[in-house]
């Protein structure tokens, strides 16, 4: 069996018409995707977006409806779990109970006809520093070790693709810091894709070159971290990425490469090229660290929401965070850097918003 | 004293329950080694004589034999067809699954009484005499019960993810079974078969409608009993007691083992 893992070209991982339905619910909806190789992928969304389906999909645990998935040049949708060079670090981690630590990395080489495993077993388990531990019982590590342990089994088979389903989900914050971080560096070091599912965006971020964001088993929007999060396409991917103030508006007009818009009677300027609306009806958003808020009068130049009012203010330590209620009864979500830039505001007080037109992206409107 | 009572209480209950449990097991062990003319119900004597002669009591040894042969055939077989039974119903869907999960469950609801009776009837009916083989039979339909039982709690029990996680890393539907779904399982089907050896060698009204001359322990110690039951008797009482107490240990030896 191992010559016939082990004839895989290594190549793109290539999604095609991917779809997957249980009786009448579709889950993964005609998925077209290029996972290039080597690449840190994440597929992220909420639960029941679909992204668990196609991971178990490619993994060859969940047969597709219909579609077809390869590497490479080879088609390995019929190909059964065991012949895919495919591996799977599991949500809770599966490590087989009854087996040592060694003998549970060690299992997928000895499954293969490997014969002199211990080289290899110990380089991976060298890789997430828990060689020592070789002769214990899964139950006597700590989930961090665990999880560990885990990837261990997965990547001492140099597999094609790596898959990781919410790899992270059972540590606690800090535990989960540190191993983005050595996730992130285990995955340069082997050079293998990884493809990463998971609900939190911040991980995916912090993680990923390159993010799909799925809903209801399509993608939303795919790119970088950064181009998802300054030039969302959707309002899904604008909420679901960070928070964002929507302002309803319509368009005025074009010139120059800038649009002006105008939304509750005030006119708002930003660059055509991120205008990602079809409509002339638009919907212009603004992240909250954007706006720099200010005492009424000392407003700066750039696009102006005046005559607001602060109805709350939250301080989160690097930041502070005020809501600030428009004439038109909306509430603004503003972020401002604790760098004694702001101005000493309280409670009650009138303000004026201001942000740079660069930093507006709009949507389809209403 | 208060205080210490309600520190205590827990462990002075559990000392009467385990003492209420222990005494007839006390007793038997204690006159096995009794000296004993005709009834051994007064305490004569300690002598090693009916631990060094266990067969001296007459036919003792022959219902014994018989009883552990078939306990060991009604076990084996009960237990394999009841493993499968068990994984059919723990890991298949089929039609009739639920009907068969109710049905398992009839020869433990039904009266052994009646089981008993109704069995000889069937055996005669079907021309078959009472005897060793039909004792067995009957054996292997109410050790079935149990062993499916027991065989489908502990597959429930296991996470699927770790068949998957097999799978996963390149072993095939036979190699998932041997290296991880069948050494996971196998406290279990240990568990039945252990528990199905205890129900076999155990029983007495099943055995007594179906064995015809054919004596087993029971029969021996029943008949017996009109007369004064030997001493050897507790001498084979206390021998299993003993036997299932090792049993019990060893295993717990070899979990804490597993987890270690």
């Amino acid at each position: 069996m191992a010559d016939e893992v082990s004839k895989f070209v290594q190549g793109d991982l290539k999604l095609v018409n991917l779809t997957k339905q249980f009786g009448d619910f579709t889950a993964v909806d005609d998925l077209t995707l290029t996972i290039p190789r080597g690449s840190f992928f994440a597929l992220l969304g909420p639960s029941g977006c679909g992204k668990t389906t196609t991971l178990r999909m490619i993994a060859g645990l969940e047969e597709p409806t219909s579609g077809s998935i390869s590497i490479g040049d080879k088609n390995i949708t019929d190909l059964k779990s065991y012949s895919r060079p495919v591996n799977t670090v599991f949500q809770n981690y599966a490590l087989f109970p009854h087996l040592s630590i060694f003998e549970n990395v060690a299992f997928g080489l000895r499954r293969r006809g490997i014969k002199d495993v211990n080289e290899t077993v110990m380089k991976a388990l060298e890789l997430v520093e828990l060689g020592h531990l070789k002769d214990r019982k899964p139950a006597q590590l700590s989930g961090g070790q665990q999880q560990r342990i885990a990837v261990a089994r997965a990547i001492v088979n140099r597999p094609a693709v790596l898959l990781l389903d919410e790899p992270l989900g059972a540590l606690d914050l800090k535990l989960r810091r540190q191993m983005q971080i050595e996730l992130k560096w285990i995955q340069t070091e082997v050079g293998i894709t990884f493809i990463h599912v998971t609900h939190d965006q911040e991980e995916a971020m912090t993680m990923a070159d390159t993010i799909a964001v799925m809903n209801n088993g399509k993608i939303e929007q795919l790119g970088s971290p950064s181009e998802l999060y300054e030039n969302p396409k959707t309002i899904f991917v604008a909420n679901f990425l960070g928070q964002s103030n929507f302002l309803q508006g319509t368009v005025e007009s074009e010139a120059n490469g800038e649009t002006t818009i105008v939304a509750h009677g005030i006119k708002f300027t930003m660059p055509t090229a991120r205008n990602n609306a079809s409509t002339s009806s638009v919907k212009i958003g603004v992240r909250p660290e954007k706006f720099r808020i200010h005492d009424v009068g000392s407003e700066l130049p750039g696009n102006l929401l005046a005559g607001g009012v602060v109805t709350d203010i939250s301080f989160v330590g690097v930041s502070t965070q005020y809501m600030v209620e428009m004439p038109w009864k909306q509430e603004i979500m503003v972020f401002e850097q604790n760098d004694g830039g702001a101005p000493n505001i309280k409670k009650g007080d009138p303000v004026s918003l201001t942000w740079e037109p660069r930093f507006t992206f709009a949507l389809d409107g209403e | 004293m208060r205080k210490w009572l309600s520190k205590n209480m827990i462990r002075i209950y559990a000392g009467f329950a385990l003492l209420y449990i222990f005494i007839p097991v006390a007793y038997t062990i204690v006159f096995s080694f009794n000296i004993t003319k005709k009834r051994n119900i007064n305490w004569q004597g300690f002598t090693f004589d009916n631990w060094l002669n266990p067969c001296d009591a007459d036919g003792i040894c022959a219902a014994l034999g018989n009883s552990l042969r078939i306990g060991f055939i009604s076990t084996s077989i009960s237990t394999i067809l009841g493993t499968m039974i068990a994984f059919a119903i723990g890991r298949h869907a089929f039609k009739g699954r639920s009907s068969v999960n109710l049905l398992i469950f009839l020869p433990m609801a039904t009266p052994e009484i009646v089981l008993g009776a109704s069995l000889l009837a069937m055996f005669l009916n079907f021309g078959i005499n009472p005897g060793f083989w039909p004792t067995v039979i009957a054996h292997v339909m109410f050790c079935i019960s149990f062993v499916v039982v027991t065989v489908k709690a502990r597959i429930a029990g296991l996470d699927p993810k770790l068949e998957e996680a097999a799978r996963d890393l390149y072993a095939n539907e036979f190699e998932t079974f041997r290296r991880i779904t069948f050494p996971l399982v196998l406290p279990g089907i240990a568990a039945a078969a252990l528990l199905s050896f205890a129900l076999s060698f155990d029983d007495f009204i099943i055995t007594n409608f179906n064995s015809g001359t054919v004596s087993t322990f029971p029969k021996f110690v029943w008949v017996s009993a009109t007369r004064g039951v030997p001493p050897q008797a507790n001498v084979v009482g206390s021998v299993m007691f003993l036997g299932a107490l090792l049993i019990v240990i060893a295993g717990q030896l070899v979990n804490r083992k597993r987890v270690r």
